[in-house]
């Protein structure tokens, strides 16, 4: 359905006559082919006709920032978009360091849309505000809407989902993951008509209120492409089987609660019901799940690719237990109660483990705490050599072990280390960490995502800003001496995106030794750090292709700049910004 | 295996007798505790005699969660402190040997215990001159502190920084279902690691006690209950607490407990006898005293819910 348009004037320029006789339907047809917005963005950077090409080719947009640019640019560059990604708030708005109304509101969005992209058929979102409102207008607005996912927004409620229930009748993904939702009740589900059944994708693992169950049987058996359903926590196993005996085809499947107890006949149907669900790749779910009836699940494990055990607060008997059915295993996510023998068991049956997650079961320590210590990474660091990506929450680290991990699993793109008290040191020689990450800045050259943690010097960001020269996101929170750390990081890493920092000493001259750097970056934020508001102005006015956005906090010096989030556009400052966000 | 002591860094090499001699685990002294150490500019230098300074007291109490407070709640030396017959868990190691401030000049801290609690009266024995393991609280010490931190069996409530650690929600909220369990023993529980409380049951020989901190709501407190208590419904069992398999699956022995053989009552603080399930789970466990499990029929007046179930099933 492209629509028809002029072919633009060639370029007479020596430079380009190769490329402007290359006829551009060809072209287009080739440029189809290239999915990946970075490589997209080169293609259109090489001419004129290729900018064209490519603009006209181009289905699916990508916006990092949603106020990097406006509703009205995107629409006018590509015209044929039909897939659209968005994402809203800083990061750190996840942990409650943004406050409520902040802003990412997709409702101007979906506006320029409904005018201008009639044939939308995918949103994704992350970090937006959504409301009800917006759902509905959604829903009847986009005839040929197909997928919705919905990560980490907020504003809505379930009735927003029943407007897309009702209206869609293409959807074939509904995706509704740890948002901020207002649950009101379950009755969204049974807004799918009875003669609906394009549906795909199912999600609702994190809403807590009970859906009618036989409208959800119905709905599964009559979606004969569903291919993946996860299910909230009060779905039983009972109902799950039911569910299983509908869709045997599933590859991704999110259980609901392992409670109440079974009846041995019961518990004899759920392991039969398992073992016909030989095409699962995903698995998650499965809170509260025990020793007990884990055993049901293991016929189902041949082909696990992931293992979302991050709801499961599993010991490590039953976890080793589990895991010698998943050779396959890629990714694994798991809760720190399976402790440092759990992990050991992971280093065991797992070789092919890429990437691994550990949460905190206990992250204010409530209770009496284990959890996972440095022994436990290095278990499955000497098990897992193919590891890439972790993601680790622990409450004790050596140096010593983080450069025996880095030393067997030297291809980390994704290094997360979060000790979780603030500022600790190496526990065995009380010396700071930096001697750890800087054995991951200097091994791990494919790096591309770092987060630091412990009580760090400028030492480590020196390390950083030498060595780290594929990072492109860096978190830091309660680290560094002084600003000379912020500065070798600004100034080394060539590629650096997002930077954010919280509780670090890192003040004006830090802030604006990178103000070039800035306008290669998509963001920086700098909370409760040693910036100015004279600091935060000179910026702005340094630079009048960022908006530098301030946040002070209540009972905060005049002076000093609480939150900053400094961020490149080409849509010039906010109109939406409430007025606790200050634009300089 | 002995806990190792935290010493601040005040370096008194021994305790002075009058103090917690006796109630001090036999570790090892840490050498470290002899090594005289400057005080940090700023900080209070504490006098040698064990006496603490006001200003320490002061810090002893309330310090916020507050944001900014992180910082002077991690101020000071350790986040926990070693106490007397501190459960024999295994030490909870590593526990922010020394929490730097990360503002300003690298450890300059300022007089006081970390350990945050907020006015938090758990077994750390804070706010008096109780202080039991001796140490000498003083002025942040620039050097972290050695010795793993033996676990207390209750620890107490540390300061809560915003967003810290960085944990999405979502996460939080299905990990307060499940608190994890713990397989420690249970005789070291103080303070918020349990709630025993009595359960009876007409008609059943003895009572049971159970800890109403392991269950995170009401359908995991009536599934342990049904279990611990199925065999007296059924009668007769095979053997003890095996209920007997002919004809009687265990979803009739829910049925039995659900149904209107029984209902499951609770005396609150105020000593009335109320119907469990009502009020929200957290409220529950802050009120209740006791549970009984009585025969509906018994339930006559305690709530018109019960008798309405006991119409409709009989």
């Amino acid at each position: 359905m492209d629509p028809k348009r002029k072919k633009d004037c060639h370029d007479s320029g020596e430079s380009t006559r190769v490329a402007s006789t290359f006829p551009d339907e060809v072209l287009e047809r080739v440029l189809a082919l290239v999915k990946s917005h970075k490589d997209r963005s080169s293609v259109s950077l090489v001419c004129k006709d290729w900018y064209d090409a490519e603009r006209w080719s181009r289905t699916h947009v990508f916006i990092g920032n949603c106020y990097s640019v406006s509703p009205e640019i995107v629409v006018r560059r590509f015209p044929n978009v039909r897939s659209v990604t968005l994402k809203g708030k800083p990061r750190f708005s996840d942990f409650n360091l943004v406050p409520p109304n902040w802003g990412a509101d997709i409702r101007c969005w979906l506006v320029v849309f409904a005018a201008k992209y009639r044939c939308l058929e995918e949103l994704r979102l992350k970090r937006m505000t959504v409301s009800d409102e917006s759902l509905e207008f959604l829903a009847l607005s986009f005839p040929n809407f197909k997928a919705l996912s919905l990560h980490s927004c907020d504003g809505f409620s379930t009735d927003g989902l029943a407007a897309i229930a009702t209206h869609c009748k293409n959807l074939t993904e509904l995706n509704i993951q740890e948002n901020d939702i207002y649950d009101k009740s379950g009755c969204w589900l049974s807004c799918f008509p009875e003669n609906f059944t394009s549906l795909e994708v199912l999600n609702f693992a994190y809403l807590n209120n009970d859906v009618n169950f036989e409208a959800l049987e119905r709905l599964v058996s009559r979606c004969k492409s569903l291919n993946v359903l996860k299910v909230n926590k009060n779905i039983t196993l009972e109902q799950l089987q039911r569910l299983l005996i509908c869709a045997p085809k599933l590859t991704e499947l999110g259980t609901g609660s392992f409670l109440p107890e079974l009846t041995d006949r019961q518990y004899s149907e759920l392991k039969r019901s398992f073992s016909i669900c030989s095409n699962l790749n995903v698995l998650s779910g499965l809170s509260e799940a025990t020793a007990l009836y884990l055993p049901a699940l293991y016929p189902a494990c041949t082909n696990l690719t992931f293992l979302n055990l991050s709801d499961a607060a599993l010991q490590s008997e039953e976890f080793a237990k589990l895991l010698v059915h998943c050779p396959r295993l890629r990714r694994l996510w798991v809760l720190d109660t399976v402790e440092d023998k759990g992990l050991e068991a992971v280093g065991s049956n797992c070789p092919l483990l890429e990437e691994l997650r550990v949460f905190p079961s206990d992250p204010y320590e409530e209770g009496i705490v284990h959890g996972v210590t440095e022994s436990g990474f290095i278990a499955v660091s000497y098990g897992c050599r193919r590891l890439h990506y972790v993601l680790y929450f622990c409450r004790q680290m050596t140096n010593a072990a983080v450069e025996t991990i880095v030393q067997n699993c030297p291809d980390f793109t994704h290094f997360r280390l979060c000790i979780m008290t603030p500022c600790q040191p190496d526990y065995r020689t009380n010396e700071p960490m930096d001697k750890a990450f800087c054995a991951v800045v200097k091994t791990c050259t494919k790096l591309r995502r770092l987060a630091v943690s412990g009580l760090l010097t400028d030492m480590t960001f020196e390390y950083i800003g030498k060595y780290a020269k594929n990072l492109e996101t860096l978190s830091v929170a309660f680290a560094g001496s002084s600003d000379w750390g912020m500065q070798c990081v600004l100034g080394g890493c060539r590629k650096l995106r997002k930077l954010e920092i919280r509780d670090c000493p890192f003040g004006n001259a830090a802030l604006l030794s990178g103000f070039e750097k800035y306008e290669s970056m998509r963001s920086l934020w700098m909370s409760d750090c040693k910036v100015t508001m004279n600091g935060c102005r000179f910026l702005a006015k340094e630079m009048p292709r960022l908006n530098v956005e301030v946040m002070k906090e209540d009972g905060s010096d005049d002076s000093q700049a609480d939150k900053v989030y400094v961020y490149r556009s080409v849509a010039g400052p906010r109109r939406d910004a409430p007025p606790f966000v200050l634009t300089l | 295996m002995s806990a190792s002591l935290e010493h601040d860094y005040i370096g008194l090499s021994e305790p002075p007798p009058s103090m917690e001699g006796s109630e001090r685990k036999s570790g090892g002294l840490n050498l470290k505790a002899t090594e005289l150490r400057l005080g940090l500019p700023g900080s209070q230098s504490p006098e040698r005699d064990n006496v603490y300074p006001p200003g320490v007291m002061k810090n002893l109490l309330g310090v916020s969660g507050a944001k900014r407070g992180f910082s002077d709640a991690i101020d000071g030396s350790s986040g926990k402190w070693v106490f007397s017959g501190s459960g024999g868990s295994e030490a909870e190691l590593g526990k922010g040997g020394n929490l730097f401030s990360p503002r300003g000049n690298n450890g300059v801290g300022k007089g006081g215990l970390g350990s945050g609690s907020e006015g938090n009266n758990q077994n750390t024995g804070l706010g008096g001159p109780g202080l039991k393991d001796g140490n000498a609280v003083g002025p942040q010490s620039p050097k972290p502190l050695q010795e793993k931190k033996p676990q207390l069996s209750a620890p107490a409530a540390k300061a809560q920084v915003v967003g810290w650690p960085p944990i999405r929600s979502f996460r939080k909220n299905s990990m307060a279902s499940h608190p994890p369990k713990s397989d420690d023993d249970a005789e070291g529980k103080l303070g918020s690691g349990c709630l025993y409380v009595k359960v009876s049951m007409d008609g059943a020989p003895y009572l049971r006690k159970i800890d109403l901190k392991t269950y995170g709501s009401y359908m995991e407190l009536s599934s342990a209950l049904e279990k611990m208590f199925s065999c007296f419904t059924i009668g007769q069992c095979g053997s003890h607490g095996v209920p007997s398999r002919d004809g009687l699956s265990e979803s009739r022995l829910m049925d039995l407990l659900h149904g209107s053989e029984y209902v499951l009552t609770y005396e609150d603080k105020d000593g009335d006898w109320m119907l469990v399930g009502d009020v929200p789970w957290e409220m529950f466990t802050d009120s209740c005293k006791r549970m009984r499990i009585m025969k509906s029929s018994e339930a006559i007046g305690l709530a018109p819910r019960a008798m309405e179930k006991c119409k409709n099933r009989n």
